[in-house]
């Protein structure tokens, strides 16, 4: 399962990639994998306050609609409008193409309730060792 | 998730081998999708040709006169008028006129028939057969030794046709038995995708070799359970639990045309009631203004914001690249060209109502 090295993680399979202040969001390859074809992504409002952990958008894939959680409390400065008309791209290049949204983060502290990529890679084992792979798209 | 008491096709191992993503389905261990995603799949049904594996289904053998074994009043459609190698799409009621299942009936000989039901609902249909046939009938469940396989999509006829060159010749909802690698099998041209296609049915330890032998054609592609869905909701072809329940009449479903109100049925006198006292609801089909679907249990309101109903089968069609949606409204909001919204307390999305199919450009009839 690809990770991204310099990219912080959530349990819920979210990354953030940290650009000085700006820190550009979206979903893991296990996400993407386990949801299959996205169909639909809400893009969040610009401007809009977001809290870390809480609900940033959501998304659709053929099967159903899935909450996708902000990792990192900020403003919303920027979406990724290629979404609107192929939603695909984030199961394509979901660490780069397929990003969501770009955050201007209020507090910077709370990347360290974030995952490293070790820790990510880590969690997942976890997961597959008891057996929770693709709970979500069940 | 727990599988260990999950029961298993023929087809298990290749669906693992191909990357079948296996759920649970009516207590069948089933793959929702293969490798290359539901979206390939919906292109490669509607352009080239798919297989299903859906040896979960249930088939009953009956033997007896149509009437005096009591198949005649169970069935919502009439048999007795059935040509032998034909089939015919019905329901069978409770006597509220609520939907036990629905299901096809193959005639087999002129007092020979195969009644295909649900997986769901095998052991229910089994009881009401044998409560409600007569004594000269004689019923027996042969789902356990019976695979069945479904060829679908507008190159299935010239694909089969290599195996089994007569096949070319039946023509819609009828079928026959053929010689298919050494078994003598019962083939029908009928489906649930809306497109040309075959239902295969197979002895059950001996599958595997046909699933194999279709599969060695390139151009045909494995496809799930989560695109089946995708497939019938495109044509508005109900599914047992959704659109049909114990609960709901195939009047309120808009199934009138596999009722036939002329002759006797187990449910009759209730279908009888409910139009004369007025159908209190009814069923509507629309098409999401975005890619948003519309999902199973979300709430329907009129564009004023008055909760009129609620969907109960919904998704993103590939064909139409919207969400689409079906579901039972209060009858004073169902002209077709009204627009609906659908949605939950988080959002709600406008939908225009349209008539049926969705998907108006299918193989079937061709």
């Amino acid at each position: 399962m690809e990770i991204i090295e310099h990219y912080l993680y959530t349990k819920e399979h979210e990354w953030l990639d940290l650009d000085g202040e700006i820190g550009t969001v979206g979903i893991t390859e296990y996400a993407q994998s386990a949801l299959g074809d996205i169909t639909f992504v809400e893009l969040p409002e610009i401007e809009k306050e977001v809290e870390q952990f809480e609900l940033l958008t959501s998304l659709e894939s053929v099967k159903a609609a899935n909450d996708i959680f902000s990792p990192i409390s900020g403003k919303i400065t920027e979406v990724n409008d290629e979404l609107t008309a192929d939603p695909g791209i984030i199961n394509r290049d979901c660490y780069e193409k397929g990003w969501i949204a770009k955050i201007k983060i209020s507090d910077d502290e709370e990347t360290s309730n974030l995952l490293t990529a070790d820790e990510y890679s880590n969690y997942l084992e976890s997961l597959d060792r008891n057996g929770d792979g693709d709970s979500s798209d069940e | 998730m727990s599988v260990t008491t999950l029961q298993r096709t023929p087809l298990y191992q290749e669906h693992i081998a191909l990357g079948g993503k296996m759920v649970e389905f009516a207590g069948w261990e089933m793959p929702v999708q293969y490798r290359s995603g539901v979206l390939k799949e919906h292109a490669a049904n509607r352009r080239g040709c798919s297989i299903f594996d859906c040896s979960h289904m249930g088939e009953f053998i009956l033997e007896g006169d149509p009437v005096t074994s009591g198949l005649d009043r169970i069935v919502t459609q009439s048999v007795v008028d059935m040509p032998v190698k034909s089939c015919r799409y019905g329901m069978i009621l409770n006597a509220e006129g609520g939907t036990i299942d629905d299901l096809i009936v193959y005639r087999l000989a002129p007092e020979k028939w195969m009644i295909v039901v649900n997986a769901s609902n095998i052991e229910k249909d089994r009881r009401h057969f044998q409560a409600n046939l007569l004594p000269a009938a004689r019923l027996k469940d042969v789902s356990a030794e019976t695979a069945k396989l479904d060829l679908q999509g507008p190159l299935s006829r010239d694909i089969l046709s290599r195996l089994v060159p007569e096949v070319a010749r039946l023509e819609y909802y009828t079928f026959d038995e053929f010689e298919l690698l050494g078994e003598r099998v019962i083939i029908s041209r009928t489906g649930y995708t809306g497109e040309l296609g075959y239902e295969i049915y197979y002895p059950w330890d001996k599958a595997v070799r046909v699933w194999g032998a279709l599969l060695a054609d390139q151009r045909v592609a494995p496809t799930g359970l989560g695109v089946r869905d995708v497939l019938r909701l495109e044509m508005c072809y109900p599914l047992y639990g959704h659109e049909l329940t114990e609960s709901i009449s195939p009047l309120e479903a808009g199934l009138k045309t596999f009722v036939s109100m002329p002759k006797e049925f187990v449910g009759k006198a209730a279908l009888v009631r409910l139009e004369q006292s007025g159908l209190l609801r009814k069923i509507v089909h629309f098409v999401s203004e975005s890619r948003r679907a519309p999902r199973q249990g979300h709430q329907l309101y009129s564009t004023d914001g008055q909760l009129v109903g609620e969907v109960v089968s919904g998704t993103f069609s590939p064909a139409l690249n919207a969400g689409i949606g079906i579901g039972f409204v209060k009858k004073e909001f169902t002209s077709i060209g009204k627009n609906i919204i659908f949605g939950d307390e988080k959002n709600r999305t406008g939908a225009g109502m349209v008539p049926r199919p969705f998907y108006k450009h299918g193989s079937l009839k061709s």
